[in-house]
């Protein structure tokens, strides 16, 4: 039966191949027969050995990775539009990777059975398949690869246990985009074109063949140094011969090549020898790129991008960044600069593009503010947002109009946001609710009124705007936000007492025999919860203490409790005690959280080692001794037992 | 009509079937339970004088929607408000194929049996789909009702800033979760949204201590 919810289905599902060339009675009678399946976050969708279902999927919203449990390597990765599970209804057999909901899913369970005989009428589907099976990716490139596909049903295909991890098979895209001059161009008249086109490097043909290269290197080496005048011809400075190779090689293929010849550009020509004429090139640039293990070149790539998805595919290489940085044992307090400061970019990013489609720009300067764990840069996974606006304060009568503005961007924002992987915040601390999002004068009366009324809940507000940062637009605002506060601190010593005495609520980490104290019940009932038990006493302490030292602009726990150390000399080992614990329990969370793919909070205690359990309960001690040196220093009890 | 002349010795077979179904005890476990995510497009918003113009509907089982598995109905009119067209698009014997409101009824039992029934600010939609029943000499339906409505204030944080809004349109919700308005206003299109809706909705809650059915039901 057709009906709105199978035109749904068929509507994206023609976008995609190999649905993409079935005519439009096929691609109904498939849709009216889909299953949509919605997935949790990290639920399994088929495990190794699962026999076959009787639907393969197709990624309608969310992520599915496709791994081998046995050596915990993503073999693939499934985005909107992506089918998988395709080839063992083929192949007859049980599944061989496990799949498993990367995000949270919407999938589209197509039926095999109304699939196949689809399928082998369509010659254009067949190819489409044989190719994704053969190249042992849903992206076929190895056309060299033919069979009978539906002649060997039922028989073991030898390819299916072939393992490919994925930067060996991932392409490298190269820059189709050529310049070239001839061998008789003058070196001046080269370098010219270069500083027009923007480009580091120019090729150089004879006959339409590639015969040499041109870098940025060479002008510097060969020009600069006198050796050639800039009248002399190119062919006297040119890198010669050029190192050549055919299209569809793979990033670890040009890395390989880079680093044997010591060169940084490569030629794609057409059968791969510099006989034939040049398709490409391809530069180191373009293989960090798409390796994406250096921050500066991801930076690059999140500046140059104008659509929010493609950041979202970035943020990807951020993870395997950090992944990369934890297993060297970097130094904490460096990754946690460098991804903030990629998180930075990002958002910065994502509100460029959200002004650009607003009708109008700006009617006056604001601020974003990123505010808890990404405020004090101490966000290494996605979390929640937690954001707010200000803006310039503006006459009375145009006061409704900017809010309006404001606040539709701050959805925009919000949604972009959302969009590249941070989820909306629960409680709804975000600049795209009303209350969040406010003039300068605006900000400053609540801000007031939270510090003169200090009860519990107002505690836990302005606790929030001290651990801020700028995330994009005038400084200005945000320092006059700052000053207000530390003004009106002053004036209410009081609210250091609340502040302190919200500081010490967090629940211990360890029972009366120095045992973990894990969850009583619901999901994660018998895990520790490291957040509220371990880090927040941490961070809470150190706001409520460098806020009596009245120094601003710190806002990360770690530099806090350092210029603490620094401020009280006879603190100094119990501060530099709580730094370093901050620093261990926050490596210990992303790494939990990298390893589970989810936000690292809640810790399976049996998984830990020996050696890791007796790690958390060396910082247990720190946060045990600046809770007691709070209780004594604000005189909590005295005042609020 | 035959609202007083019925005793409830002459219901029809379909409405004993329907009733019978709820003699059987239902499994204790929530991933087992089966929910038919509704909605209804009405003339207008009186119970008495307002007449169901569709009844859209999807089963959710298993976290799973068959799109074979659809409910899509168009009820005849006698009576026609001119004023909610322009909202539903539904005009009066339309292209769409109409059945009268005692079939619609029958098929709509048989389909929802004894699934939870969810649907957005569920309070309208089981009033009208109550009135009718009634107006067709059968009583109210015996399912558990959740509404989206309600449901979804519970994954929000509660705190001193922030007090929920009393009320979430469907639009607000469809919006939290990413979920395309495309058909919106037809009963089905919204039905979908709303089973979407519900899904996300129930992952988020499922990470509370003393998540249950009962819980949702609070």
């Amino acid at each position: 039966m057709k009906n709105l919810i199978s035109e749904r289905v068929a509507d994206f599902i023609k976008h995609y191949p190999p649905f993409n060339v079935l005519d439009s009675k096929s691609l109904f009678q498939l849709a009216e027969q889909v299953l949509i399946v919605y997935k949790e976050k990290n639920s399994i969708i088929f495990n190794v050995d699962e026999p076959q279902h009787s639907h393969f999927y197709l990624v309608h919203k969310g992520a599915v990775t496709l791994n081998n449990p046995s050596t915990s390597n993503i073999l693939d990765y499934c985005d909107e539009g992506d089918i998988f599970g395709l080839r063992p209804l083929f192949a007859n057999e049980n599944y061989k990777l496990e799949a498993r909901a990367h995000e949270e899913c919407i999938l589209y369970g197509i039926p095999i059975d109304i699939f196949k005989p689809i399928a082998k009428k369509n010659e254009q589907v067949t190819i489409f398949l044989m190719e994704s099976f053969a190249s042992n990716t849903r992206n076929p490139y190895a056309k060299s690869q033919k069979g009978q596909l539906f002649d060997n049903e039922g028989e073991e295909e030898e390819e299916v246990n072939k393992e490919v991890v994925l930067p060996d098979l991932q392409l490298a895209s190269y820059s189709k985009k050529l310049v070239t001059c001839s061998t008789r161009t003058t070196i001046k008249k080269a370098a010219d074109i270069m500083s027009k086109k923007k480009i580091g490097s120019i090729l150089v043909t004879s006959k339409d063949l590639p015969v040499g290269i041109i870098t940025d290197k060479d002008f510097r080496n060969k020009v600069i140094s006198g050796e050639q005048p800039i009248t002399a011809s190119v062919k006297s400075i040119m890198t010669t011969p050029v190192i050549t190779y055919p299209k569809n090689l793979t990033i670890t293929q040009a890395q390989m090549a880079m680093m044997k010849s010591n060169i940084s550009h490569l030629i794609i020509t057409e059968d791969g020898t510099p006989n034939s004429s040049a398709l490409g090139i391809l530069s180191k640039h373009d293989v960090m790129v798409s390796l994406g293990d250096n921050p500066a070149v991801l930076v690059k790539a999140i500046k140059r991008t104008s659509r929010i998805k493609k950041i979202k595919q970035i943020r990807k290489s951020v993870m395997v960044l950090l992944s990369g940085y934890l297993e060297q044992n970097i130094p904490l307090g460096l990754i946690a600069k460098i991804i903030a400061e990629l998180n930075d970019t990002c958002i910065k990013q994502v509100v460029e593009i959200s002004i650009a489609k607003m009708d109008a720009p700006p009617p006056v300067k604001f601020a974003w503010l990123a505010l808890g764990s990404q405020g004090r840069s101490e966000q290494l996974l996605h979390t929640d947002q937690d954001n707010a606006l200000v803006f310039e304060d503006v006459p009375e009568e145009d006061l409704p109009k900017t809010t309006t503005y404001f606040l539709e961007l701050s959805k925009l924002i919000t949604k972009g946001l959302n969009t590249i992987g941070y989820e909306y915040c629960p409680a709804d601390m975000m600049a795209s609710n009303p209350q969040w999002c406010l003039s300068l004068q605006e900000w400053k009366s609540k801000l007031s009124y939270w510090i003169g009324n200090p009860g519990p809940n107002e505690v836990l507000m302005s606790s929030i705007f001290f651990d801020y940062s700028l995330a994009y637009g005038e400084r200005r605002l945000l320092d006059s936000m700052s000053d207000h506060i530390f003004r009106t601190v002053e004036k209410y010593p009081i609210f250091l007492v609340h502040l302190a005495k919200g500081a010490l609520q967090s629940p211990s980490p360890t029972g009366f025999f120095r045992q973990f104290v894990v969850e009583q019940d619901g999901q994660h009932k018998d895990f520790f919860d490291l957040k509220s038990r371990a880090l927040r006493p941490l961070i809470d302490a150190a706001r409520v203490l460098i806020l009596s030292h009245s120094v601003k602009a710190i806002s990360n726990t770690w530099e806090r409790y350092e210029k603490l150390a620094e401020l009280e000399p006879n603190n100094q080992e119990l501060y530099l005690a709580c730094s370093y614990a901050t620093k261990a329990l926050l490596k210990f969370r992303t790494r939990q959280g990298l390893a589970n793919h989810d936000s690292g909070r809640f810790i399976e205690l049996e998984q830990l080692t020996k050696q890791e359990k007796m790690k958390l309960k060396r910082t247990f001690k720190a946060i045990k001794e600046i809770q007691e040196l709070i209780t004594l220093r604000f005189k909590v009890t005295n005042i609020l037992g | 009509m035959g609202l007083f002349n019925r005793t409830p010795k002459n219901l029809p077979d379909y409405w004993i079937r329907y009733a019978d179904l709820f003699k059987e005890s239902t499994s204790k476990n929530f991933s087992d339970l089966v929910f038919v995510v509704l909605d209804t497009e009405t003339t207008g918003f009186s119970f008495e004088d307002d007449r169901i113009l569709s009844i859209g509907a999807v089963k959710i089982k298993k976290e799973t929607i068959s799109v074979q598995e659809v409910f899509d109905i168009y009820l005849e009119q006698e009576k026609f408000n001119k004023e909610t067209v322009h909202v539903h698009g539904l005009l009066k014997n339309g292209q769409r194929e109409c059945i009268s409101e005692v079939l619609a009824l029958e098929k709509f039992l048989e389909y929802v049996g004894n699934a939870i029934i969810v649907a957005h600010h569920a309070g309208f939609d089981m009033g009208m789909l109550n009135t009718a029943l009634e107006r067709n000499g059968l009583s109210k339906l015996k399912n558990t009702v959740l509404d989206t409505g309600v449901i979804y204030k519970k994954t929000l944080i509660k705190s001193y800033l922030v007090q929920p809004k009393s009320n979430y349109t469907l639009d607000e919700l469809a919006e939290k979760f990413s979920i395309s308005r495309k058909d919106r206003h037809t009963a089905l299109g919204d039905a979908y949204i709303t089973a979407v809706a519900f899904l996300k909705i129930i992952s988020r809650l499922k990470e509370k201590k003393d998540f249950s059915l009962k819980y949702l039901l609070r």
